[in-house]
């Protein structure tokens, strides 16, 4: 039997497909396993309860755990709502005109911009300009305003997965535009809107360059006290750890520790993210 | 004896951006008339409803010119209360679009938005609606169900019950009956003319024979322009126009 051509490049097609993603995940496994394998060894109960000690030799790294979540906390205050806000505004209020068109491509050029100029940027206005010092709440908008482009635009997405059918049934019964949207747009983007926040989120509690000048402190016995003090953050301590420490090869495990803890922490983040979703497209289907 | 019109459509034109849709269209819509508008697919049909109600509002290329009136209110007044005007004017699609929420909160949702929140107002209308579109028997053991296991026919009568709810004076459908099978085209027919005793009723279809089955006046449109209208059984029976007799009769189209 004679086998045709295009079956022939089916086939291949699809093992370069596959070859693609057996490449992704190998890379991944590699990534995962070198860093659970090294870092497995130094955690314990003590790691995750107590501050450096003995010049950041032993110890444990506790107040960067309390400070990358504290951090956080803020970012997420300041990049979840405004971002819904502005998605929900350019989505489904903004005209289409020269004004909003700058607004969207300013968003777009936003979200490529490095985040070590997001840092420097955090600098004039948080430190300096609104004084808030370095700080928690420095490094906090920073990031917030770095993780803004992002769930601006996941929101806008979720926004647009709303069919057309939904706001017109409801704008066609006498509703309000902001009636339409609470009831009949919102319950149906929120998933996904949620969603892109997180995953922005756990991108942002990785970053060292925005925090690097707007609070991040290299060593501090105690967790912070207010939003206004200092404080240490996983991803620091672990760019500390591998480049700046006197004897690198002596905290190594230390570094890895770090590492494979801020991976859970971001992983525990996209979990939630995953779970929320799922629980919410369930409720929609109810 | 001269009534007045529901609808006054006077030289009035549409662009979606530079595309002009519709184009010189005047007319007048009797109160309680079935008024029914066809034509080949794509001649604007839709749009020309959609302006009664200004759902092209929600469209950001979309520029209408010209006058469209109701009960001698310019609708496209800027200064026109547009949530009131679709109140008054409501709008079956045609495709269901039934919420994704109970069948019961969705006839009540009209009534929701529009501030009713006495319970028993609220089951009394939703009742009444949906005996209105006669959907009640089919569906009264269970109305907190999702509306979306409802079948294609029956989602389109909720629609229908939906827009009773607000009890607005004109109904616009869009091909009501286009996804429908007989059976169920056949009740949705039966509901218009039963419900032409109390709305004023704009339908565009696709179906000749439905169109003289149920309707009063019928407009015919082509690219636009309205080629003829007049009393259904005159433009059924005898056209003016070669090209109304050519569509009507099949010929093209
Ligand atoms: N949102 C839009 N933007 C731009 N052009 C549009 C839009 N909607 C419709 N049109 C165009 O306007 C014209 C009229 O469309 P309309 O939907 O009113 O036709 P129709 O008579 O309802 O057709 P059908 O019988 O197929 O539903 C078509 O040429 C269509 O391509
Ligand atoms: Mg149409």
């Amino acid at each position: 039997m004679k086998v045709e051509p295009r079956r022939i490049q089916e086939f291949l097609g699809f093992m370069v497909l596959r070859l693609c993603i057996g490449v992704v995940l190998f890379i991944l496994a590699v990534i995962f396993f070198d860093i659970i394998s090294k870092g497995i060894g130094v955690i314990s109960w003590e790691f995750l309860t107590q501050p450096p000690k003995d010049g950041m030799t032993k110890g444990g790294i506790f107040p960067a755990i309390v400070g990358t979540f504290a951090v956080t906390v803020i970012t997420a205050l300041l990049a979840v709502p405004f971002g819904m806000g502005c998605a929900i505004y350019l989505n489904e209020y903004a005209a289409d005109n020269l004004f909003t068109r700058f607004i969207r491509i300013s968003i777009r050029n936003l979200s490529g911009v490095p985040s070590i100029v997001y840092g420097l940027f955090g600098v004039a206005l948080f430190v300096e300009g609104c004084h808030f010092g370095t700080s928690i709440l420095a490094a906090g908008c920073t990031l917030g305003l770095m993780t803004l482009p992002l769930t601006i635009t996941a929101s806008e997405e979720a926004l647009k997965t709303v069919p057309r059918s939904f706001r017109e049934g409801s704008l066609a019964l006498g509703a309000t535009k902001w009636q339409a949207i609470q009831t009949n747009v919102l319950p149906y983007a929120i998933s996904g809107m949620l969603t892109g926040a997180i995953l922005g989120l756990s991108r942002a509690a990785g970053e060292t360059a925005p925090i690097l000048f707007t609070g991040a402190a290299f060593f501090l016995p105690d967790i912070p006290n207010s939003v206004f003090s200092q404080f240490m953050a996983l991803p620091y301590h672990l760019y500390i750890m591998s480049t700046q420490h006197h004897n690198i090869m002596l905290v190594r495990p230390i570094a890895y520790g770090t590492a494979l803890v801020l991976i859970v922490l971001i992983f525990t983040m996209n979990l939630f993210a995953i779970i929320l979703r799922f629980h919410l497209r369930r409720m929609k289907k109810d | 004896m001269i009534v007045k019109p529901k609808i006054r459509i006077s030289n009035f034109n549409f662009y979606y951006g530079e595309a002009k849709v519709i184009k010189g269209v005047s007319m007048d819509v009797h109160p309680k008339y079935v008024t029914s508008i066809i034509g080949p697919s794509g001649c604007g049909k839709s749009t020309l409803l959609r302006c009664l109600n200004r759902m092209n509002d929600l469209i950001l290329s979309a520029r209408p010119e010209g006058k469209i009136e109701i009960d001698g209110v310019d609708i496209n007044d800027p200064a026109l209360d547009v949530v009131g005007l679709r109140k008054r004017v409501g709008m079956v699609f045609q495709k269901p679009n039934p919420f994704p929420k109970s069948i019961f909160d969705n006839v009540a949702y009209g009534l929701r938005v529009n501030g009713v929140s006495d319970k028993i107002i609220i089951e009394r209308k939703v009742e009444q609606s949906l005996k209105g579109s006669a959907l009640w028997d089919e569906v009264k053991d269970r109305l907190k169900d999702n509306a979306l296991n409802l079948s294609g026919g029956q989602q389109q009568r909720l629609c229908v019950a939906r827009a009773l709810a607000v009890e607005p004076e004109i109904i616009l459908m869009d091909e009501p009956a286009s996804a429908l099978d007989p059976i169920a085209t056949a009740k949705i027919e039966e509901l218009i003319v039963e419900l032409k005793k109390q709305y004023t009723i704009v339908i565009v279809t696709h179906n000749m024979q439905q169109a003289a089955r149920i309707s009063d006046q019928t407009a015919f449109l082509m690219q636009g322009e309205l080629i003829e209208y007049g009393k259904t059984s005159d433009i059924f029976t005898k056209p003016k126009k070669k090209m109304t007799e050519d569509y009507i009769t099949g010929r093209f189209g």
